[in-house]
């Protein structure tokens, strides 16, 4: 990074501009030459209160965010979701790999706190299990077909031309297929894990955000600090790193809170349709379609539960998106 | 005596923030008269805006009229409910706003947004709309209204827009027209035919109108009487002849001298107002301006009353200026740069002005010794930049297979040089080329053909890692603050980010460089640490120009530096744009529409002209002898601040719009709204030719007579700013 033997040599210029503030202050502050007059300090005081004091860009964040009340509570509900799916089991033991023909569909009762599933399982800790995988796969999902997204959008809007014209050409031609028959086509061939439901989700997922972030790119790209720092010399891929992705984050994260909601409803319909991980793995999506299947039995501990979870978790999510956008706002943020 | 049209009374409006009330307008008062236009001035933040939407309760949701009475006609607006006051708006008064390119929906002809008002309030049919309608496009002067009614309005040029938008606000005949900066988003010749235009309907219709700007040149020339505003408050109200002639409050002084003047002593400082309007959250105690002014004493911790210092003179300050008639700031006007600028204050608590106001001239000398060496320097000075018959075209696509069926010709065949050192002023109206020379100048842009070179090398030759290196020698400044920065990236990071590219020193020196940059731009070193949207417009060009300065460039291209800026900020930045240029050596090619501040700042000054450069020469000789009619009648239209200059020039001096650059006009380009054309300039393009040393200009019918030994011809002009002449005086 430090080019010493470049003209002119930093030890030298540093002196210069010195020198020159010694010159320039004067004239262009004011105050300091009518040092002792009273309006000179009336002159003054502004421009030191002008500048608020720094803090942390992390703290900062922090109470953006929870000035969002509504993105607090999702985020409170988010943990204990998570607490729930993954801690929960450590303290509520149940047998969750054998089927058992005696306990079948039991009500709610003291020894099974939600019941049992038609497997004879029990209810609650099946939720917590189904909870760990529906949470990964949310996340996961999320998280992949947004940074996806996001370099092949940033790539394609701020290079242009005829490689924005192609890759944009692929993500429609993608869109045009219908992704229940890629996760049919894939049911089919293989035996369905956690990793390829993953994979495949992302795969449909990323297109509209690549999509998004090429938009927005390309308004961005034609900004004066994007010029400005061409104009020092920067590359294609540092004006992306330093100015486009920073500002594209906004959109990004709303975007990927959303992308988080879609998984997880997407799992779920791929899971009511039999097309997921088989059991004894289990996910919301899989228990509300058992529960739907007996529904008219009226055995409402193995559907209820199971759809206000998901119901829950996407409603956090998305409040969460929201307050998120608040933080990465700088402008709103207030010292 | 006239009928009173509107009569406000102790108006205050207050804008409901996340965490405090403010003011916008606090206790302001006004009347208007029939056929009478009363000017708002202030600067942007002061609160013109706000009390004009208070009239129409037209308010952002957050805002309230909190007290006061607006009496229209005798009839108390603020007490009326939404209903009634749509019966209200568009029929006794009406609106016009400064963006025509917004304030026009763009979805519907503009014959039906004419007729709108028609048919809300009078329930018109559509041949009676139709006909209202053609009369009005026919009265606000648009061409041919019986074609143009189906237009849309992204068929229209802007001037024509903002036509349009007189007309949808005068269908009804309103008894008031409220115009806020009807003309700021236009260019200056387009400006003077759309303030004949309001002067005119205001005549014929005797209507009273609200005019609200920031511009001390259309108040001069346009109003009857001006009132001043400061940070919500009203501080000066009187006749418009005599706020100029005598005015009284330090602020109205201050804003007047700040502002760059045609007249204007190039080698003096401007006088600016330090700091920047306060936060209306955050009001310093008394009155407002006290922080700012150079007359403060302890007394302006209390709030100064409204008074009436001369008959129908009111002024809110307890030392008031120029109390001695004949002074003030009028008297600055006519000698320029001299320190009789700034009338000694009644009281003496600070004497001192704030900005010397340069040295004084020396037994009527016009060029000040300073200037004269500077010429003199630069004459000898190599040449930096040289522009050779440079040709940028853009295709124009269009048919079923995107065939090119044309090209806007944005720069047509210019050659120019600058010298070292040299600041080179390029002006011109929006659409005439400027700023796509000026990105070609600073190797952002390919041009079509010529060359560019900085230093003897042309640097788009240059590829790769090549060019990125020498693209320090040249940096850029931008016209919008807001728009320049990253709002992502703190002012530190902001400023190093050069230096990091370039991989200039390491991590320390490259701090201390950004330190240093900004004691020499004016700021404190907190402000590494803050994010730009902390700061106000005028701090956030001087962030731009530290920027611009991080790796000691040779040539600064400036795009409109200080056209965003309000007036008193303006000139703090001119100032420190010329401090930094004699320290750092900075050659500058400055682009600007506004020539007073290129007069101010430039040594030469080049008109262009839809493409092509029309003249070319010193700033002095620009001004004070130009030799295109066009260069003349630009100069023209720019408002001066005084009434008597602005009052006896009674019509606009550039007619019609900018033709479109697809098909530029055959001959010299000017042709088609030259007052002097005649066959020839159809014909024939005029060639450049010489009017004295470093002054050409490309006319068949020049203001002057050629001088007989400069033949420049097509040849390049390199030697621009030569030896001062020897009749320059």
């Amino acid at each position: 990074m430090t080019t010493h033997d470049d003209p002119p040599p930093p030890s030298q210029e540093l002196p210069a501009a010195g020198a020159a503030t010694v010159a320039t202050r004067p004239s262009s502050a004011p105050s300091p030459q009518r040092s002792g007059e009273r309006t000179a300090t009336a002159q003054g005081a502004p421009r030191d209160s002008e500048v608020a004091t720094p803090a942390s860009a992390w703290r900062l964040g922090f109470r953006t965010f929870t000035e969002n009340h509504l993105a607090t509570a999702g985020l409170v509900l988010l943990v204990l979701l998570v607490l729930f799916s993954f801690v929960g089991p450590l303290f509520y033991h149940t047998n969750q790999v054998a089927s058992s023909l005696i306990s079948q569909n039991l009500p709610p009762s003291g020894s099974h706190l939600l019941g049992t599933s038609p497997e004879g399982r029990d209810e609650l800790g099946r939720l917590m299990l189904g909870g760990q995988s529906t949470i990964e796969v949310g996340l996961g999902v999320g998280v992949l077909a947004t940074l996806f997204g996001l370099v092949y959008g940033a790539l394609s809007g701020f290079v242009g031309g005829i490689l924005d014209a192609v890759m944009m050409r692929v993500v429609d031609a993608l869109l045009s297929i219908p992704y229940l028959f890629f996760v049919v086509l894939l049911a089919a061939l293989t035996r369905p894990n956690l990793l390829l439901v993953i994979v495949v989700l992302s795969a449909v997922s990323w297109l509209s955000t690549a999509r998004l972030v090429r938009g927005e790119t390309l308004s961005l790209r034609t900004r004066d600090y994007v010029t400005a720092s061409q104009g020092f010399g920067s590359r294609a891929h540092q004006v992306i790193a330093r100015h486009i992705t920073p500002n594209l984050l906004g959109v990004v994260v709303v975007n990927g809170t959303l992308k988080v909601a879609d998984a997880i409803l997407a799992f779920a319909s791929i899971a009511y349709l039999g097309l997921g991980p088989p059991p004894p793995a289990t996910n919301w999506g899989e228990l509300l379609s058992a529960g739907i299947n007996n529904l008219f039995d009226g055995y409402w501990w193995q559907l209820w539960p199971a759809g206000l979870l998901i119901v829950v978790t996407v409603l956090a999510v998305n409040v969460i998106g929201d307050g998120l956008s608040d933080v990465v706002e700088i402008r709103l943020q207030k010292r | 005596m006239k009928q009173r049209i509107l009569d406000v009374e102790h108006l205050r409006t207050e804008f409901h923030l996340r965490s405090v009330n403010v003011a916008a307008v606090d206790d302001v008062s006004l009347t208007i008269d029939q056929g009478e236009c009363v000017g708002l001035v202030g600067e942007s933040g002061c609160g013109k805006s706000t009390t004009g939407l208070s009239i129409m309760r037209l308010l952002p949701r957050s805002g309230h009229v909190t007290s006061g009475r607006v009496l229209l006609d005798g009839r108390d607006l603020v007490p009326l409910s939404e209903a009634e006051m749509r019966q209200v708006r568009g029929r006794a008064v009406s609106m016009i706003f400064q963006d025509p390119m917004t304030s026009l929906n763009p979805t519907m002809t503009i014959g039906a947004q004419v007729a709108e008002p028609l048919v809300i309030h009078f329930g018109s049919s559509k041949k009676a709309a139709l006909d209202r309608t053609l009369e009005t496009l026919h009265l606000v002067g648009i061409p041919n209204p019986r074609e143009r009614v189906d237009d849309y309005p992204h068929q229209l040029s802007g001037g024509l827009r903002q036509r349009v938008m007189i007309a949808t606000a005068l269908a009804a005949e309103p008894k008031l027209l409220i115009a806020d900066e009807p003309t700021t988003a236009l260019d200056v010749t387009i400006q003077a035919q759309i303030l004949d235009l309001l002067d005119r309907l205001r005549e014929e219709l005797s209507m009273a109108v609200l005019l609200i700007t920031h511009d001390m040149g259309v108040i001069a020339g346009r109003t009857d009487r001006v009132m001043v505003m400061y940070a919500g408050k009203m501080v000066e109200a009187a006749t418009t002849d005599e706020l100029f002639a005598a005015t009284r409050h330090p602020y109205a002084e201050a804003l007047l001298q700040s502002i760059p003047q045609l007249t204007q002593d190039a080698s003096a400082r401007l006088p600016s107002i330090p700091g920047h309007p306060p936060d209306l959250s955050r009001l310093p105690p008394g009155c407002r301006f006290a922080p700012r002014c150079r007359y403060a004493s302890p007394a302006c911790v209390e709030e100064p009353p409204l008074e009436e210092a001369a008959a129908g003179h009111l002024v809110a300050c307890f030392h008031p200026v120029g109390v001695l008639p004949g002074s003030g700031a009028a008297a600055a006007w006519s000698a320029p740069g001299a320190p009789s600028g700034i009338p000694e204050p009644p009281l003496p608590p600070a004497t001192t002005p704030l900005e010397p106001s340069g040295a004084p001239s020396r037994d009527g000398d016009p060029m000040p010794p300073d200037a004269a060496t500077r010429r003199l320097a630069l004459a000898a000075a190599p040449v930096l930049v040289e522009v050779d018959h440079l040709v940028k075209e853009y295709p124009v696509r269009g048919g079923g297979m995107r065939r090119r069926v044309g090209s806007v010709k944005a720069v047509s065949d210019v050659s120019f040089g600058i010298r070292r050192g040299e600041t080179f002023g390029l002006v011109g109206e929006s659409g005439c080329g400027k700023s796509t020379l000026g990105r070609m100048v600073a190797a952002l842009e390919r041009p079509t053909s010529g060359t560019v070179r900085l230093g003897g090398d042309e640097l788009l030759r240059l590829r790769g890692a090549d060019l990125r290196r020498r693209r320090r020698e040249l940096q850029l400044m931008f016209q919008d603050p807001y728009a320049s920065l990253d709002p992502r990236m703190r002012v530190g990071s902001i400023l190093r980010e050069p230096l990091v590219v370039q991989g200039v020193g390491d991590r320390r020196q490259q701090w201390e460089t950004v330190a240093s940059l900004l004691d020499e731009v004016g700021l404190s070193r907190r402000a590494v640490d803050l994010y730009p949207h902390e700061f106000s417009g005028g701090q956030r060009q001087r962030i731009g120009l530290a920027r611009a300065l991080t790796l000691n460039p040779r040539l600064v291209v400036a795009d409109e530096p200080v056209s965003a800026l309000d007036v008193s900020i303006q000139s703090q930045i001119l100032n420190l744009m010329k401090a930094l240029q004699r320290n750092h050596g900075l050659t500058y090619l400055v682009i600007s529409h506004d020539l007073a501040v290129l007069r101010y700042l430039s040594d030469t000054i080049g008109v262009m002209y839809l493409g092509k450069m029309v003249e070319l020469g010193a700033a002095d000789d620009i001004y004070a002898r130009p030799a295109h009619p066009y260069t003349h009648g630009l100069i023209q239209a720019i408002p001066v601040p005084d009434p008597s200059i602005e009052k006896a020039k009674r019509s606009a001096a550039v007619r019609g719009e900018l033709p479109s650059a697809v098909n530029p006009p055959s001959g010299c380009r000017f042709r088609t709204r030259c007052p002097l054309a005649q066959e020839i300039c159809a014909e024939e393009e005029p060639p450049l030719r010489g009017f004295g040393p470093g002054h050409v200009a490309a006319c068949h019918f020049p203001l002057l007579s050629p001088s007989a030994d400069q033949q420049a011809g097509g040849a390049p002009v390199v030697s621009v700013t030569s030896e001062p002449a020897p009749g320059a005086s």
